[in-house]
């Protein structure tokens, strides 16, 4: 089926003549149609849009005009991108009816190489979440067991891309949000390193930490998406200035000699044991492929989540304070004066795990607390960052679960914030330390529930990361699976 | 100053300033939008000024440039490193609610400048810091209306926060160093000081050192919110004196809080206002902004910056008094802006005399200059009248010559402002005003006058007290009978020696 294809072979079949864009984008939409009411990956569809870019795509192929990269791949943006069409909602009741007068730089760069924009996928609110959940729209379901929940924050891309409702998505990862749904759905989630791509047009949830990333099928495809992706803007001060290197070409060539890095902290308690064992098998494969295994430590990974919850909501409350229904987005009905106008419109925009998150951040940041919490949790961001840098000095990679867990089910831990935050625990000190971070399918648990395995690298190792993923992938079927969309 | 009156005690007032001042950049600190005054409300805007979801900052490096001049022209240390922090506020005139500033690390440091008092001394007043910030937009609240409009033209806006320690002890103090901030600031080019404008805005902190009791007792610093003319600040603060000594008088043995409260000033009702007590003092929450990576200032790039640092306002008054032996008055009035003095110099250059060129600019050229500003109710500068530094050389030289009189200078510069590209010395022959020097004709006049006028001759010759009056008094009647071409020199030496010769013969 056309909407199985991945993007890759999408855009080589556009390019033969084998397939036309429209084709494609109909055989996608048309699979929206079918799942999308059962699993509300989507917040919006831009069906008329879509078929006019494809119906373009197909005109100028036929013109013999060159073709961007994307040309005619279907796509889905989480619903945090910019863009001039649609709404820009963040899955909040606060820009629900937001409509941005500008594109995001990477849709911008995703259009013109070609890419055929679906539509706006769901997401935890703000990005805040580990299960989407927190959508104030509803939550998104996982494919795989619809009882189950998909992950977050970019459930709903990644549910998108596992259900093959488009060939491929776009996420954001702050502290986990590209990988960790990535394992839960059982596709290939890549967080670039800080800066590699653009952040113009993502909407702020933690500036220091936050990165948009590809979600995809295979190995190929989130290497070809970073590759339309990457780059330096001139619009976003912390974006990297150096070239984009090449991902596609040597993609095939395997790592000879790699050294694999198992850190003794990223063990233990609270690890599902079928997850368990699939990481220790899919490490297993790449020492029969001639990798050095050897342990690592990352003494200040306990330190992790309390340092991420300090410096992401603190940097939260601040990119949140624009939302006070004066210039844009919800504003309450009848203010009594203006501090009311900002009060009741934000107490009614925000969910209520945005609301903890920037009463967390607005604590840690406020005199007084400002040393003891926000300034110490940047003590150990240094801390975190150097373990890193002494652990690739001893291994090229590490590998380590994604998640503790397979998919849980919807309300098992939205009841209890702490414990939803536990789901990060693996996530969190990649972004923390800027580095990039990678989940590839590794297996299934008994319940046919995807487990994933997580990559992590040095800075700007994106090139050999995804060549070390694309040997485990080619020896492997799991991302070959389909989920039945059913409840299990 | 410390004052003393029957009821008052003596005091010491301590004032120092924050200053912002616009940056006349062509965009904004953070982003590209148009940076300027005026226009539709809501115009000068896009999306990272609008503080829409998902957009960045980015520096703006002619600003940091032009703050780096202004900070070398107040001779202050240029930071190697320097950041950017976030200051949290709610307010509908900040987009992001939360304002981009510069908290620990500013770009420039401590510094200090002379500033010149009206008695012709100077004093040092310390700069404590400056640093980068951008502006908010602006409310308008409109009477009889009951909602207040946004425009968000002005957000963005580079600022350059300027602060000085409490070294202005007097409300004319603070004035003149507003007015000295606001020529080095013009003459940097890097604000045109429109005060109306808002280019500048003042904020003097004022306190008192009262001596009572064999003791000194400090009132509690209040500051003055906004204040965009040098009247204002100079009328604010005497108020403010006025006010904090009066409130110590009616409790003198109450020691005064301390703590810093906020009061606004009313120019109408000429009194300022509480605006914030002390202890709703707020707490900014600031932390270094994420989006934007700190600065590294390289010392080539500084003096790159400070060889492009134009003669200063103080260094030209000083070259002008020493080099062109001027009067402080007279270096003061001709330095006040660059683009005049500038004229000036160039002038001098061409090898003109200085002293007839200074007359020349303080008095003809001044009065058309003010004649034209009144009739067009705008600025004009003696820069804008239509006379090249070349024409200023070549009539300085005509009068320094004697190819016209010192007073001829006046009708011909009029007639070289009215009638574009003239020669001076053309301008003299239409006008019939060259001097005569012809030692005969010259006699003509002086017997023409001394014949017409026999009581003068008489009073001369015989009484000593009118000797001097009928002296002038012939002395006019020669340039009139000349029709003021008679060279006043030669007339006062013919003159004497035709009287004098008659008195001998009388």
């Amino acid at each position: 089926m056309i909407n199985e294809l991945s993007a890759l072979e999408v855009r080589n079949k556009i390019a033969s003549g084998e397939l036309t864009a429209q084709s494609a984008a109909q055989a996608s939409l048309s699979a929206i149609a079918q799942s999308d009411q059962q699993l509300h990956a989507y917040n919006a569809v831009f069906a008329d849009r879509a078929m006019q870019k494809a119906q373009a795509i197909d005109q100028a192929r036929a013109a013999g005009q060159p073709q961007g990269l994307l040309a005619g791949v279907p796509i889905a943006l989480k619903d945090n991108l910019c863009t001039t069409f649609g709404t820009t909602t963040c899955s909040s009741k606060m820009l629900e009816n937001f409509h941005s007068p500008y594109d995001a730089t990477v849709v911008k760069k995703l259009e013109q190489a070609g890419a055929i924009l679906l539509g706006k996928t769901n997401l935890d609110e703000f990005a805040m979440g580990s299960s989407t959940e927190n959508s104030a729209f509803g939550p998104t379901r996982n494919p795989w067991n619809t009882q189950c929940v998909p992950g977050g924050s970019s459930g709903g891309s990644a549910a998108a891309t596992a259900a093959r409702l488009c060939a491929a998505a776009l996420g954001s990862d702050t502290g986990g949000s590209i990988r960790q749904p990535a394992s839960l759905c059982g596709i290939v989630g890549l967080k670039p390193t800080y800066g590699l791509v653009s952040r113009y047009g993502l909407v702020a949830f933690a500036s220091s930490l936050d990165q948009i990333g590809p979600m995809t099928r295979t190995v190929e495809d989130a290497a070809l998406l970073l590759q339309v992706i990457a780059g330096h803007d001139p619009l976003d001060s912390t974006s990297w200035p150096e070239p984009v290197p090449d991902y596609l070409s040597e993609l095939d060539k395997p790592l000879q000699g790699v050294r694999i890095g198992l850190p003794a902290e990223f063990s233990g308690e609270g690890i599902e044991p079928e997850v368990n064992s699939a990481i220790a098998k899919a490490v297993e494969f790449y020492r029969s492929q001639g990798a050095t295994v050897v342990p690592v430590n990352l003494p200040h990974t306990k330190y992790g989540i309390a340092a991420y919850y300090v410096i992401a909501p603190a940097e939260a409350s601040s990119n949140l304070s624009r939302y006070d229904g004066v210039h844009y987005g919800h504003r309450t009905a009848k203010p009594e004066n203006l501090f009311d106008l900002y009060a009741a419109s934000r107490a009614e925009g925000f969910g209520p795990e945005v609301q903890r998150r920037i009463m967390l951040g607005t604590y840690a940041l406020s005199s007084g607390y400002y040393d003891a919490y926000y300034v110490r949790a940047l003590r150990v961001r240094q801390l975190i960052k150097q373990d890193f840098d002494r652990a690739f000095e001893k291994c090229d990679f590490i590998a380590c679960p994604t998640s503790p867990t397979v998919a849980f089910e919807l309300g098992a831990k939205s009841g209890d914030p702490l414990q939803m935050y536990l789901c990060d625990v693996f996530t969190v000190t990649c972004n923390i330390a800027g580095i990039p971070g990678m989940n590839i399918p590794c297996g299934f648990s008994q319940a046919g529930l995807p487990i994933g395995l997580q990559i992590l690298g040095p800075t700007f190792s994106e090139q050999r990361m995804l060549r070390l993923a694309r040997m485990y992938e080619k020896n492997h079927d799991w991302h070959t699976r389909k989920p039945s969309l059913r409840q299990a | 100053m410390s004052t003393t009156t029957a009821a008052e005690p003596r005091y010491k007032v301590l004032i120092g300033m924050e200053i912002h001042v616009q940056l006349a950049t062509k965009s904004k600190m953070f982003t590209g939008a148009a940076n300027g005054f005026g226009g539709e409300p809501n115009s000068q805007v896009d999306p990272v000024i609008l503080g829409l979801p998902g957009v960045l900052p980015v520096i703006n490096k002619r600003a940091v440039e032009m703050a780096m001049m202004v900070g070398l022209a107040l001779n202050c240390q240029i930071a190697s490193h320097t950041k950017w922090d976030r200051k949290s506020y709610y307010y509908p005139d900040l987009p992001k609610n939360y304002q981009i500033s510069q908290y620990d690390q500013p770009l420039c440091g401590p510094g200090s400048i002379e500033l010149p008092l009206s008695d012709g001394t100077s004093k040092s007043v310390r700069i404590r810091r400056a640093h980068l910030e951008e502006d908010a937009g602006k409310l308008m609240h409109e009477a009889g209306m009951t909602e207040s409009l946004v425009d968000l033209n002005r957000a963005g806006t580079p600022l350059l926060e300027i602060v000085t320690e409490p070294d202005l002890n007097s409300p004319e103090e603070a004035r003149l160093f507003g007015e000295e901030l606001r020529r080095i600031c013009r003459y940097l080019a890097v604000s045109h000081g429109i005060m109306q404008q808002g280019h500048m805005r003042f904020e003097p902190n004022i306190n008192l050192h009262i001596y009572h009791n064999g003791k000194t007792v400090k009132t509690a610093i209040t500051e003055v919110k906004n204040l965009n003319s040098f009247r204002s600040v100079e009328r604010a603060c005497s108020y403010e004196i006025q006010r904090q000594l009066a409130e110590f008088l009616a409790n003198p043995e109450v020691v005064p809080s301390q703590g810093k409260s906020t009061r606004g000033w009313d120019d109408d009702k000429g009194m300022t206002l509480l605006q914030r007590e002390k202890e709703e003092a707020h707490d900014y929450r600031y932390f270094p902004d994420p989006d934007l990576v700190p600065l590294h200032v390289d010392p080539t790039w500084v003096n790159d910056i400070r060889s492009g640092v134009v003669e200063l306002p103080i260094a030209r008054r000083r070259r002008y008094q020493e080099k062109f032996g001027m009067s402080a008055k007279e270096a003061f009035s001709l330095t006040e802006e660059r683009e005049v003095a500038d004229l000036f110099d160039r002038a001098a250059a061409l090898g003109a005399s200085v002293r007839r060129l200074t007359n020349l600019f303080l008095g003809p050229a001044a009065k058309m200059a003010n004649e034209a500003a009144s009739a067009e109710a705008a600025t004009v500068l003696i820069s804008d009248l239509p006379v090249t530094a070349r024409q200023y050389a070549k009539l300085a030289e005509l009068i320094e010559s004697g190819g016209i009189s010192a007073t001829s200078a006046v009708p011909v510069f009029e007639y070289l402002v009215k009638n574009l590209n003239a020669d001076p010395a053309d301008a003299a022959r239409e006008l019939g005003l060259v001097q005569v020097r012809d030692q005969n004709q010259t006699e003509a006049w002086v017997m023409q006058a001394i014949a017409a006028n026999p009581q003068a001759i008489s009073d001369y010759k015989n009484n000593p007290k009118k000797k001097q009056a009928s002296m002038g008094f012939l002395r006019g009647a020669v340039m009139k009978a000349s029709q003021g071409k008679a060279d006043p020199k030669l007339v006062g030496e013919i003159l004497e020696a035709k009287l004098n010769a008659a008195a001998d013969n009388a």
